[in-house]
C-alpha cells in the first residue's frame, strides 16, 4: 500500500484518562490488564493502529464503553492522544501547534456528531456554511455552496428553518450537509444514525453510501449496531474494552471471528444483508457447452442426478439452461443440436447480491441458482439448501447437502443412451 | 480566656493603608462615579415627567405588550401623585449605573470562571462571601474610601449585587451543551470564536437571568444606600426612620416596589418574543420567508413556463 492512497493512520494510540496517564500507559504497554490499573485511572483507548484507505468507510464498532467515542476523538484531535500518533493525509496531528490543528481540522477532517450538534440560533444554511465560514469564504459564496449541499441532501426550502423546526431525520442530514460542505477528504462520523429510528437510519445510510459512491469521501464510522457496521461498512475494526480485537472485511468478521468476542458479537447479525452470493455458492456441477450435443448433455446430467443443466459458452458466458426431459426426448428422436431446447430464463444472480435478495430468485429457478461475474460468466451455483445452511451460520453443511430431487432415473436414460449407441456411432463426451 | 484574635484591627489597618497608598486611585473612581450618575440622572430628570412616563410607556409596549403599558403608567402616575419622582429618578439611575458596572465585572468574570477550572475555584467562594457578607458591612469600608454620598452608595451595591451575574454566566456557559461546543472545534473554529458564536449566545437566557437578578439586587441595596447619603428613595426611607414617619416611609418604600416591578419586568422580557417588537419582528421573518417562497415558485415556473405553454396556449 503507498502512502497517497491512505487518508488516515493511527499508530500505536493510547487514551488514559484521570491521573498517571504516562505511567498507565508504560503499565499496559508491558501487560497489565486494563482493569489492575490503579482506580481513578481509566483507560479508554488502548495501543490501537489501524490505516484507512483513501474513499474507504471504515466502521469502528463496540458494545457501549468500549472507547469508540474516545477513538474517533483523538483523529481530529478532539481528545489528545496519551501515546501514539495519528496522521491525516500524511500529516502527524498528535503533538502540533494549536494553530495548524485547526487549519488541519478546516481543511482536511470533518465530523457529524451522534446528536447532530448544530447550532440551535442558526438557520439551517447558516448551520451548513458553518465550516466554510470558518475557513474564511466569503458570505456569497458559502451561501451558494451550502445552498448546493443543502439540495444535495435533500432538505431544499428548508434552508431558512431553524434546527428545532426539523424533524430528527432532517437534523442529521443538516449535520452531514455541514460536514460535506467544509469538502474535506475525512469525514468523522460518531453514531451519526444511532439517534434515528430504524426506518429513518435506513434511509440515511443509504443517502451515505449514495454520496460516497458520488464523493469519493474516506469515512470512518463509529457506531455500536453490528447491522449497520455490516452494511455500510468496506471494512470493520471490533473494539472491546478499549482494545481493537479486529479488523476486516464484514464478511472476514463473520465467517472468520478472530475470538470468541468478536464471534459472539457476530450471531445476531442479519446475514442474509451481509453475505453475497459469491460467499455461498458451490462450484457449477452440471455445465454443459452449447456446442455439445444431447447425448452428451444428458449423460452429463445422469452423472451429476441433475433434472437440469446449464448451459454456457466456450468463454463460460451463460447461454441458458435446459431441462433433461427435453434433452432425453431429443436423444430419442435422434437430434443432434440441443439449440431447441434451451430456455433463456436462467435467472442467474451477480456475485455480490445480498443473500437477502435470493430467496425469490432462488424459489423461481428451476435449477440451483446460477451466479455470474461481471462478464456474465457463470462461475458458481446455490442450491436452496446451501442457502437455507448459510442462513444457520453454517456455510459448510451445504456443502454435503444432497441435490434436488426428481431427476430422470438413471435406468430409463442409460436405455435411451444405449439404444442410440446401438443405432449410430457415439457422439464424443463434451460436458465439463 | 480571654483569647481574642483581632481580625477587626487587621482589617482597619488594611483599609486604613488601602486609603493612604490608594487615595488618588479612589478619588478619581469617585469622580468618575459621581460623573455617570449625574449623566443618568440628567436624561431622566431634564424631561417632565409625563414625558418620561409616556415614553416609558412605549417601550414596555414594545418589551411586552399593552398590559405592561398600562401597568407602568399606573404606577409610575402613583410615584408623582406621593410627589418621590425625583427620588425615583435618582434611585433609578444609581441603579442603573451599578447595575451596568455589575454587569460589565461579572459577565466576563463568568467567562473566565467557565474557562478555566483554576479560577472557577477561586471566584466561587469570593462570590459566596460577598453575598453573604450583611450589606450594610460593605457601606463602612466604602464610606471610608469614597466618603458620603452616591459614590459608596454604587460601590456597596455594585459589590452587593455582582455576585449571581457571575455564577449565571458561569452555570450558563458551562451548561451549553458539549457536542455543539465540539463541533465548533472540529471545524476548525478558533475558541474565541466559539465562545463568541456559540457559547455566549447559547447562555444567553442565563446570563439574562443573572442581569435581572443583579438589577433587582441592586435595587434592593438603594435603600440601604440611602443612609451612606446618596440621594433617592433611600434618603427618604432613612429620613422616615429616624422621624418615626409611617406615612413617608410607606409613599418611598412602595415607590421603590414600583421601580423594583418596573425594572424586573423589562430586563426578564428580553429575549422572550413578548411585546409589539417581537411581534414585529415575527411577521418581518415570515414575509421575508414567504418572499423566499414567491421566488423559488416564480423559478420553478419559469423553468416549466415555457415548455407548457405552446401547447397549452393553442389548444
Ligand atoms: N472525559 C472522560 N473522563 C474520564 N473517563 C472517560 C472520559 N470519556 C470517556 N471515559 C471513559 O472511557 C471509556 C470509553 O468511553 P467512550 O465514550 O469512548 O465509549 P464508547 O465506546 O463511545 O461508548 P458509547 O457507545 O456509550 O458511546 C468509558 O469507560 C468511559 O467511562
Ligand atoms: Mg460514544
Amino acid at each position: 500500500m503507498n502512502d497517497d492512497t491512505i487518508a488516515l493512520r493511527a499508530e500505536g494510540l493510547y487514551k488514559v484518562f484521570g491521573r498517571h496517564a504516562d505511567e498507565a500507559v508504560i503499565q499496559l504497554h508491558r501487560g497489565t490488564p486494563r482493569d489492575e490499573l490503579p482506580s481513578g485511572t481509566t483507560a479508554a483507548v488502548i495501543d490501537a493502529s489501524f490505516e484507512v484507505r483513501s474513499g474507504e468507510i471504515f466502521v469502528v464498532m463496540g458494545l457501549s464503553g468500549s472507547g469508540k467515542s474516545t477513538l474517533i476523538r483523538m483523529l481530529n484531535g478532539l481528545h489528545d492522544a496519551t501515546a501514539g500518533s495519528v496522521e491525516v493525509a500524511g500529516e502527524r496531528i498528535t503533538d502540533i501547534p494549536a494553530k495548524r490543528l485547526r487549519e488541519i481540522r478546516q481543511k482536511r477532517i470533518s465530523m457529524v456528531f451522534q446528536h447532530f450538534a448544530l447550532l440551535p440560533h442558526r438557520t439551517v444554511l447558516d448551520n451548513v456554511a458553518y465550516g466554510l465560514e470558518i475557513q474564511g469564504m466569503p458570505l456569497d459564496e458559502r451561501v451558494a455552496r451550502a445552498r448546493k449541499v443543502t439540495e444535495i441532501v435533500g432538505l431544499k426550502g428548508w434552508e431558512e428553518k431553524h434546527p428545532a423546526e426539523l424533524s430528527g431525520g432532517m437534523q442529521q442530514r443538516v449535520g452531514l450537509a455541514r460536514a460535506l460542505a467544509a469538502d474535506t477528504d475525512v469525514l468523522l462520523m460518531d453514531e451519526a444514525f444511532s439517534a434515528l429510528d430504524p426506518l429513518i437510519r435506513r434511509e440515511m445510510q443509504d443517502q451515505l453510501l449514495e454520496l460516497q459512491a458520488e464523493l469519493g469521501k474516506t469515512i470512518i464510522f463509529i457506531t455500536h449496531d453490528l447491522n449497520e457496521a455490516m452494511y455500510i461498512g468496506d471494512r470493520i475494526a471490533v473494539m472491546r474494552d478499549g482494545r481493537i480485537v479486529q479488523i476486516g472485511s464484514p464478511e472476514d468478521i463473520l465467517t472468520n471471528p478472530a475470538n470468541d468476542y468478536v464471534e459472539q458479537f457476530v450471531q445476531d447479525v442479519d446475514r442474509t444483508k451481509v453475505l453475497t452470493a459469491e460467499s455461498v455458492m458451490r462450484k457449477p456441477r452440471a455445465v454443459v457447452h452449447v456446442g455439445a450435443g444431447p447425448r452428451a448433455a444428458l449423460t452429463t446430467m445422469r452423472d451429476e442426478q441433475l433434472a437440469g443443466a446449464y448451459v454456457v459458452n466456450k468463454d463460460r458466458t451463460i447461454v441458458g439452461w435446459v431441462r433433461d426431459r427435453d434433452v432425453f426426448d431429443l436423444v430419442r428422436r435422434g437430434e443432434k443440436d440441443l439449440a431447441p431446447v434451451i430456455q433463456a430464463d436462467h435467472g442467474a444472480v451477480a456475485t455480490d447480491t445480498a443473500l437477502a435478495d435470493l430467496f425469490i430468485p432462488s424459489l423461481e429457478a428451476a435449477l440451483p441458482l446460477g451466479v455470474l461475474d461481471g462478464r456474465s460468466r457463470l462461475v458458481g451455483v446455490i442450491p436452496r439448501v446451501t442457502l437455507l445452511a448459510a442462513l444457520g451460520g453454517e456455510p459448510e453443511a451445504a456443502a454435503t447437502a444432497t441435490p434436488r430431487p426428481d431427476p430422470l432415473p438413471a435406468e430409463v436414460v442409460d436405455k435411451v443412451l444405449g439404444a442410440a449407441v446401438g443405432a449410430r456411432a457415439a457422439e464424443p463426451k463434451e460436458a465439463v | 480566656m480571654d483569647i481574642r484574635i483581632p481580625v477587626g484591627t487587621w482589617i482597619k489597618s488594611f483599609f486604613d493603608w488601602l486609603e493612604d497608598s490608594f487615595s488618588w486611585f479612589f478619588e478619581g473612581l469617585r469622580e468618575v462615579l459621581i460623573w455617570m450618575f449625574d449623566a443618568v440622572d440628567w436624561v431622566f430628570a431634564t424631561p417632565p415627567a409625563l414625558v418620561v412616563i409616556a415614553l416609558v410607556a412605549f417601550g414596555a409596549l414594545l418589551a411586552r405588550g399593552w398590559r405592561f403599558a398600562v401597568g407602568s403608567v399606573v404606577g409610575l402616575l402613583f410615584i408623582m401623585s406621593v410627589n418621590q419622582w425625583d427620588n425615583a429618578i435618582d434611585s433609578l439611575a444609581l441603579v442603573l449605573v451599578a447595575a451596568f458596572l455589575a454587569v460589565a465585572i461579572s459577565i466576563p468574570l463568568g467567562i473566565w470562571a467557565a474557562r478555566n477550572d483554576t479560577v472557577s475555584k477561586i471566584v466561587k467562594p469570593v462570590m459566596d462571601f460577598l453575598q453573604t457578607l450583611p450589606a450594610f458591612v460593605y457601606l463602612i469600608p466604602a464610606l471610608a474610601l469614597f466618603r458620603v454620598g452616591v459614590a459608596p452608595g454604587i460601590i456597596a451595591t455594585l459589590i452587593f449585587a455582582m455576585a449571581p451575574g457571575v455564577r449565571l454566566t458561569e452555570l450558563g456557559i458551562r451548561g451549553v451543551d458539549k457536542e455543539v461546543v465540539e463541533a465548533g472545534q472540529a471545524f476548525g473554529a478558533h475558541p474565541r470564536r466559539i465562545l463568541r458564536q456559540i457559547q455566549i449566545p447559547l447562555a444567553m437566557p442565563s446570563i439574562m437571568a443573572g442581569i435581572n437578578q443583579i438589577i433587582m439586587l441592586s435595587l434592593s441595596m438603594v435603600v440601604i444606600a440611602g443612609l451612606v447619603g446618596a440621594r433617592g428613595l433611600g434618603g427618604d426611607v432613612a429620613q422616615a426612620i429616624s422621624a418615626l414617619n409611617v406615612g413617608l416611609g410607606f409613599e418611598a418604600g412602595l415607590s421603590v416596589v414600583v421601580l423594583a416591578i418596573l425594572l424586573d419586568r423589562f430586563t426578564a422580557s428580553f429575549g422572550k418574543g413578548l411585546g409589539l417588537y417581537s411581534r414585529w419582528r415575527k411577521s418581518y421573518v415570515a414575509k421575508k420567508e414567504a418572499e423566499e417562497q414567491a421566488r423559488f415558485d416564480a423559478e420553478i415556473i419559469e423553468v416549466g413556463g415555457p415548455r407548457r405553454s405552446p401547447g397549452g396556449g393553442a389548444g
